[in-house]
């Protein structure tokens, strides 16, 4: 049967409730899961205060005035601090998407919740185990395969075949959307996910690519692409504004036309 | 974090790809285009009948196009549930054995409630005497 409730070494206990910044006058309370693999134990939440006149914009802002004023052992992912290395992917507020471009004055309630990406195991705090999600987007080989020689200078492309691939080539694999996929909650280690799906389609749709009927095969599978039953939660997360379940319907749809 | 040694690559890969399902999504789309016409004549049709009493529906029923257009809203429902179910089946239950069980317990009620009730509409038919 479907797993609906944690494990019990999963269940999220009360944790650390950390002092007011002193002297601040405009604070903000963020509840934040807490776990230690070294520590042991269950999982927590521990609730800091920030002093929003001291801190900048972005959720992620606040991940480092925490870090940096209250609590240094606070563990997350982060890169580029803008949107394009996927890197800082979490729950914010009850919905996955990067915390360097999501600002806190958008999350709406007096106490922000700040979880991992729901569903996968976890590496400490905010970090999640993307193994699984790595080898499912290595699955559906995502680079150019031809049999054609390759030409002296380019492969070359027309405007209107570069242009579909947009709002496939901005992906930035931060999981948001395989990972608020109950699909993927459900059988994530069959079913391929949003992301993975999307890039598959990046590569079905390539003009220049001709392994568009290996590709296909691949993907042909009840699990590994017939899970998605569109649901859309994919496009309603995704930071980047990209629609993956359209993205599968269009493999989808190809997959009808070698057959009908 | 898993404490067996499959490779992350041999994990994702999984059996491999079983080269169908197109055509259950083919199947299950054309039965409910079919029951974009045939459910709200069913439900017209059943109100209808319904108000003249058992006398009236038997003999409404016994119409031969009443009698066919019965039967294969019957067909496309139960088809069609058959397909739904499944995949309800396959999302929910990973336990091996136990799904292939419902699987199997699934094409069995629906195709036996398929064939009591196709019997029903031909035992109404073939009584009025065609």
């Amino acid at each position: 049967m479907v797993q609906l409730t944690l494990p019990k070494n999963s269940k999220v206990g009360k944790g650390k409730e950390w002092p007011k910044p002193e002297g601040a006058k405009n604070t903000r309370a963020f509840k934040i899961y807490r776990y230690s693999p070294e520590e042991g134990g269950n999982p927590r939440w521990d609730t800091y205060w920030v002093d929003m006149d001291r801190c900048g914009p972005m959720v992620l802002d606040v991940l480092f005035w925490i870090k940096n004023n209250v609590d240094p052992t606070l563990a997350f992912r982060r890169s580029c601090r803008e949107g394009v290395c996927g890197s800082c992917s979490m729950n914010i507020g009850g919905q996955n998407t990067i915390a360097c471009t999501k600002g806190w004055d958008e999350v709406a309630g007096k106490t922000i919740t700040i979880a991992p990406l729901p569903h996968l195991p976890v590496v400490k705090d905010l970090i999640p185990d993307l193994t699984n999600f790595y080898a499912q987007h290595a699955y559906v080989q995502p680079y150019l395969k031809t049999d054609t020689p390759e030409p002296e200078k380019e492969w070359k492309q027309s405007e209107e075949q570069r242009n579909e691939l947009n709002g496939l080539y901005e992906c930035i694999l931060c999981a948001c959307c395989s990972t608020s996929c109950p699909s993927y909650w459900w059988n994530g280690d069959k079913y391929l996910g949003p992301a993975a799906l999307l890039q598959a389609y990046r590569w079905l749709i390539d003009s220049r690519d001709e392994a568009t009927g290996e590709r296909l095969d691949d993907l042909e599978d009840p699990f590994k692409l017939y899970r998605c039953h569109t649901i859309m939660n994919c496009a309603q997360v995704c930071p980047k504004g990209l629609n993956p379940a359209k993205a599968i319907a269009k493999i989808k749809h190809m997959m009808v036309e070698r057959v009908a | 974090m898993s404490t067996d040694f499959e490779t992350p690559t041999a994990a994702a890969r999984g059996l491999g790809s079983a080269k169908s399902g197109t055509g259950h999504h083919i199947h299950q789309r054309v039965s409910a285009i079919a029951l974009i016409f045939l459910v709200p004549w069913f439900l017209y049709a059943v109100i209808a009948a319904s108000r003249s009493g058992f006398e009236g529906a038997t003999a409404w029923l016994a119409q031969p196009w009443n009698a066919i257009l019965m039967i294969l809203t019957l067909g496309a429902a139960f088809y069609h549930m058959r397909l739904g179910m499944q995949v309800v089946i396959e999302d929910y239950i990973a336990k091996a054995g136990m799904k292939q069980g419902l699987l199997i317990l699934n094409t069995f009620v629906c195709f036996g409630l398929l064939a009591a009730t196709t019997l029903s509409v031909l035992k109404i038919w073939i009584s009025a005497g065609g």
